[in-house]
């Protein structure tokens, strides 16, 4: 059957059940709801004033008795520095449990361990909304048994209350955590900030496992994960590598191409409509992305607007805004780099969110509807607006869905800032090779030769020209470049679907196949 | 003609590439060695570009390493051509 945008997709695959096909970015809502069945919370209990320290992983994962088919949930608030995912695996492989289904709401360059694991077969499902790396090298050529699946942030946890993703068990790594569970990330040697993605872990898995390199005394505050949702508690030496896991301070970039897209993009935010008082705002930590924010920044200053609220994402520029008084408030479901942790902890208006408040479809109060300019990057985009940011140019799957969907659909303004080629291959083509973001929740996409507004939006294109941005035909931009580049020889694809791109309502909006040779 | 000297032109930054020459005996004819970042988009493309310049110039015999990261024809052209005088020995300007 064919989705929405004309896609063909299989009704049916073998380990992963019956698929339904795209229809349109807000077609699942009938009335105020959108008509799934609900997951029961797991009902646990405990004798008064007994422990739930373990001695170690090992013993805390014995303690949820492990099955063949088992899911497995994890958080990337630890991003590249993760030590606690590959430990997780390497446990279970020990203990002989195959067949795993992995539910990470990410998966980064700390995964590239992974790979012996789904070649053996000891792991053949994989849920994500990122895979990147060697893994997904391997993926894209076929040696996962069953295809992954590529959610959105907001559709895992979608995915989750209805039961799609069932997690068995969840070892959710905290930088700082009490004997009882209550636990954070927002201080400790390794902290990481907002631990937004793994609430939904913590309220619905059948076995929550916290592990910490830091046990303070009781009670650990905030509670970023409460304590009646967890089971046992480890203390460990070490959750990862801490220099990868705090990143420093994230920087401007300096490359002048995307300061250029980034400076057209802060004038087209600005002649939008939406550029007054109370504007909400979200900007990715990308290149061009958060150089956006730069020039907002000088612009809100300069024509003295305060907003309402920033979303993220956050880095430390964003909570330099918050300090200046830019921003009201902001809404923290992923810190990016170390010095957000501070702010996180010692701010009140900086306000740790769950993924679920952040982004999920199914709720009455996603912040992303709330939403009203987003910044997005791409790795490609095409004629029709529809953005991938999965699938690289050979074909491999080497990126993440994240939250891009999410905010594109809720945001009255979604604007997408890419060059309009990098390194000889064209970004804009006639359809890009995995759809991601669909072009009909896209409204603007700003590269240095010019900037191209959805059709759907006429008075914003005319707004745009009237205050002097060169507004351009995407389809003049598109043979632009082509001229410019020439045009690449077509991908050599095979046949397999070997991964799934899941629309956060829970539909099918691309299926991405494996490749043959990767360059 | 037939190059002299070793000669390069061209850098390993991104978008632009980086060609060797080698001089060889007459008569060895033309060995291209391509490498790029886009190769699979873009290999036929690269060669033929190469064989052009080598063409324009009447240089048959030659050793041609060319590394890539996505540069364009414009900058492949006139990385091979300078790479060329310079291994004729023929360059004009500063060097």
């Amino acid at each position: 059957m064919k989705n929405a945008l004309g896609v063909e997709i299989p009704e049916y695959i073998e380990g992963l059940g019956e698929l339904k096909p795209f229809q349109g970015v807000w077609e699942s809502i009938i009335g105020d709801e959108i008509p799934s069945t609900n997951i029961v919370r797991t009902l646990k209990a405990k004798k008064a004033h007994t422990s739930k320290l373990c001695g170690d992983l090992k013993e805390a994962i014995q303690k949820c008795n492990p099955f063949d088919g088992m899911t497995v949930t994890f958080h990337h608030h630890l991003r590249g520095g993760d030590g606690v995912l590959m430990q997780t695996i390497e446990i279970l492989d020990e203990m002989g449990i195959k067949d795993i289904t992995l539910a990470s709401s990410s998966l980064t360059s700390a995964h590239d361990g992974l790979v012996p694991y789904v070649e053996k077969g000891m792991i053949t499902r994989i849920f994500s909304s990122g895979i990147r790396g060697r893994l997904g090298e391997i993926i894209s050529m076929g040696k996962l048994k069953h295809p992954a699946i590529i959610h959105s942030h907001g559709g895992r946890v979608r995915d989750i209350l209805t039961g799609r993703i069932k997690p068995d068990l969840s070892v959710l790594a905290a930088s700082a955590a009490d004997e009882e569970g209550n636990a954070t990330g927002a201080h400790g040697p390794s902290a990481f900030g907002s631990m937004g993605y793994a609430d939904i872990d913590a309220r619905y898995s059948k076995n929550v496992i916290i592990v910490t390199d830091n046990l303070v005394d009781y009670p650990c505050v905030p509670g970023s994960i409460r304590q009646h949702f967890v089971d046992h508690i480890v203390k460990v030496d070490s959750i990862g590598d801490a220099t990868k896991i705090a990143s420093g301070t994230t920087r401007i970039t300096k490359s002048p191409m995307d300061l250029r897209i980034a400076r057209i993009a802060a004038t087209v935010i600005e002649h939008s409509g939406l550029f007054k008082d109370g504007m909400s705002f979200q900007v990715g930590a990308g290149g061009a992305s958060l150089a956006v924010a730069k020039f907002l920044r000088e612009d809100m200053k300069r024509k003295d607007i305060k907003g309402s609220f920033m979303i993220g994402g956050v880095t430390s520029y964003g909570v330099d805004m918050l300090n200046e008084g830019l921003f009201q408030a902001i809404f923290d479901v992923q810190s990016f780099d170390a010095a957000v942790s501070t702010s996180v902890l010692n701010n009140p208006q900086h306000i740790e969110i769950t993924c679920d408040q952040y982004a999920n479809p199914n709720n009455c109060g996603a912040m992303t509807n709330k939403l009203d300019v987003v910044v997005l990057g791409a790795l490609e985009v095409d004629v029709d607006f529809n953005v991938n940011v999965i699938t690289g140019s050979s074909g491999e799957i080497r990126g993440a869905s994240g939250g891009h969907s999410d905010t594109a659909s809720g945001a009255n303004l979604s604007v997408i800032v890419c060059p309009s080629f990098r390194g000889r291959l064209p970004i804009v083509k006639d359809r890009v090779h995995t759809i991601v973001t669909p072009g009909e929740s896209v409204d603007v996409i700003v590269t240095e030769r010019g900037v191209c507004v959805n059709p759907s939006k006429p008075n914003l294109a005319a707004a745009l020209k009237k205050a002097g941005v060169k507004v351009v035909d995407i389809n003049d931009l598109k043979k632009e470049v082509d001229t410019m580049t020439g045009v690449p020889a077509e991908k050599q694809l095979g046949e397999k679907i070997v991964a799934l791109v899941e629309y956060r309502d829970g539909t099918i909006i691309d299926v991405i196949r494996n490749v043959e040779n990767l360059s | 003609m037939t190059p002299k000297f070793k000669a390069q032109a061209g850098t390993f930054e991104s978008s632009d590439i980086m060609v060797l020459i080698e001089p060889v005996s007459e008569e060895a004819g033309r060995q291209i060695d391509i490498s790029s970042t886009v190769m699979l988009q873009f290999e036929d493309d690269i060669k033929n570009t190469i064989n052009q310049v080598l063409d324009d110039l009447d240089i048959q015999n030659v050793h041609l390493i060319a590394k890539d990261k996505g540069a364009l024809t414009p900058t492949i052209k006139a990385r091979v051509e300078a790479a060329v005088k310079r291994s004729l020995g023929i360059q004009e300007g500063t060097m």
